[in-house]
């Protein structure tokens, strides 16, 4: 019953981003219309793909360091795309791109660098829960910091590019990023599937998991590294979009139980049309032209989130 | 195969890195199926450490700890967990959780890598629920239960394992009386009826010497004993490894400890 609910939200919502935006197309040119076929559609897909990304990512880490608050942008991830991307936006590329590289490599370092201290916390005996959080908000800030010393001396052109960047969009969407994340989610999405099991366990703690049979080290290793790697393309090709990493792996929670394996097709499905209904609005509310994703995310993920932390807190 | 060593440590000692001295030295410990050996000692005596080297999470740096004859830091967590069912000191539910789920987390091991639970599994399950008689919880929340309850539950979890060994880790820390007796009747009737070696932890002198079968005393990570509850645990032997003067009277045939006062003197 639900999983037909959640099936036709991810379809309307779909359906929406394709039949509204800016330009007014009829109901019966949707087939045929180049702006559906070349722009809309590519772009709903994208939104899709990169929510439910997000969500899965933000389900796997919560499970992994045992933080049902922890988020996909806490782990540093977010803030070394942002460095990245900026980066190439202040050195005046004009390839399409480079930016999406950049913020990928950006990420990938900041990945590294979160990861090796991470290790570092147990003397290199394995990662650390709490030692990854606090190092990945320590890389965050910091690359927060150079990225904003960079926007402030930038030129008036330049800032307005980077801080549409830095709260997310879809703007960029092709059937090339498609593709690109079509070819490229799979292994860390099938990364996660394969550890669901063994995440229900990491819940008891890492002593009593190992005792019912799981590899811990390995464990933590994969579901880090995958849901990174994740984060970073869905971040490289729209953005920083807050929130849905967030939000949405807890509904599904609070809807699909705790058991990692119905609950991550969920996320995905969850984080996918919350996304795509959250960019069409961004196209929509001030057309023509277009907020950020990532303020429409956060306008409804906040209040959301309250709501579900109250019910957290008081059950 | 009646008397197959399921857990053999041999002559062993261990030195946590950096440490000056051995945490573990020369202790030895042999259980095979249908006895109850119980390691007692108090705080910092070197029981946990006794146990990481028994479950091979420590190498010993002499000697050695084996399960059914292979050495026990050989075994992967997932043969392991098939052999041996481990109720911790503590866990924490991240998430809640309801009982019968929580007990089905003991099939992780004997579950194929991508199907689905079988007729097996939940049968396994129900059995693991009956025996620790929690049946009538198995639709609760675990943060629902009492202090016993739950030790039961996460018993039972152990069971659903289908182990041959039993590790116990002050299973009744925090536990009132009766509770605490439940356990043990519980964990008695396991060793007997279902044929499962049992390694307990505890610092309860009395309740190891009613329900033990051996009894290994430990003393700054050294044996201070080993043998039957009553050829170990005279007065002396207890009052020096737990340093305080007691009497030791015996009761169905096994030693009770009552702690004496030190200052009688004073009011």
């Amino acid at each position: 019953m639900k999983t037909l609910a959640l099936g036709a939200v991810a379809l309307l919502a779909l359906l929406l981003a394709i039949v509204l935006g800016p330009a007014h197309v009829a109901l019966a040119d949707l087939a045929t219309s180049d702006i559906v076929r070349s722009l809309r559609l590519p772009r709903a897909m994208l939104a899709f793909l990169v929510g439910g990304a997000l969500a899965l990512s933000g389900t796997g880490l919560q499970a992994l360091v045992r933080n049902p608050l922890a988020d996909p942008s806490l782990l540093g991830i977010s803030g070394g795309a942002g460095l990245g991307a900026v980066v190439a936006i202040a050195l005046h590329v004009t390839n399409p791109w480079t930016i999406p590289l950049a913020a990928f490599a950006g990420a990938l370092g900041a990945m590294a660098l979160v990861y090796r201290l991470g290790v570092m916390g147990r003397g290199g005996a394995g990662l650390d829960a709490a030692t990854l959080l606090l190092a990945g908000v320590a890389v965050g800030a910091f690359a927060a910091a150079v990225t904003t010393a960079i926007v402030s001396l930038s030129d008036a052109a330049q800032l307005r590019n980077a801080q549409l960047w830095l709260w997310g969009g879809l703007s960029g969407a092709s059937w090339q990023t498609v593709g690109l994340m079509c070819a490229y989610a799979p292994i860390p999405i099938l990364a996660l599937l394969a550890s669901a099991r063994s995440l229900d366990l990491l819940a008891l703690g890492e002593e009593p998991a190992r005792h019912l049979g799981v590899d811990v080290p390995p464990l933590k290793r994969r579901v880090y590294v995958a849901a990174s790697l994740l984060t970073a393309a869905a971040v490289a090709v729209s953005g920083v979009i807050g929130f849905v990493g967030l939000v949405v792996p807890h509904a599904m929670r609070l809807l699909w139980g705790h058991r990692h394996r119905p609950l991550f097709p969920a996320a995905f499905v969850g984080g996918g049309a919350l996304l795509a209904l959250s960019d069409t609005a961004a196209r929509v509310i001030v057309a023509p032209r277009e907020l950020p994703v990532g303020i429409v995310t956060a306008l409804v993920g906040v209040p959301v989130f309250v709501v579900l932390l109250r019910r957290w807190t008081t059950s | 195969m009646d008397d197959e060593l399921i857990l053999d440590v041999a002559d062993v000692s261990y030195r946590y890195p950096d440490a000056a001295g051995d945490a573990l030295a020369g202790v030895s410990l042999a259980i095979r199926p249908g006895e109850l050996h119980a390691v007692l000692g108090p705080n910092g005596s070197g029981k946990t450490t006794l146990l990481r080297v028994a479950l091979g999470t420590l190498v010993p740096r002499v000697g050695r700890a084996a399960i059914l004859g292979r050495p026990a830091a050989a075994w992967v967590p997932r043969d392991l967990a098939r052999v041996a069912g481990v109720v911790t000191q503590r866990e924490d539910n991240l998430f809640p959780q309801r009982v019968r789920d929580t007990v089905g987390l003991g099939r992780y091991a004997r579950l194929p890598r991508w199907g689905p639970e079988s007729a097996a599994d939940h049968a396994a399950v129900d059995r693991a629920l009956a025996r620790c008689d929690v049946q009538h919880l198995a639709s609760r929340w675990v943060w629902t239960l009492s202090g016993g309850e739950y030790q039961r539950v996460r018993l039972a979890r152990a069971l659903a394992q289908e182990p041959r060994l039993l590790v116990l880790d002050e299973p009744t820390a925090n536990l009132d009386l009766r509770h605490e007796m439940q356990l043990f009747e519980l964990v008695r009737a396991l060793v007997e009826r279902h044929y499962l070696a049992v390694l307990l932890v505890t610092h309860h002198v009395n309740l190891a010497a009613r329900f033990a079968d051996h009894v290994l005393l430990l003393a700054g990570g050294r044996p201070a004993g080993a043998g039957t509850p009553a050829a170990v645990l005279s007065p002396d032997a207890v009052a020096q490894v737990f340093d305080w003067p007691v009497a030791m009277t015996p009761f169905d045939g096994r030693p009770q400890l009552t702690p004496l006062r030190q200052r009688k003197d004073e009011p």
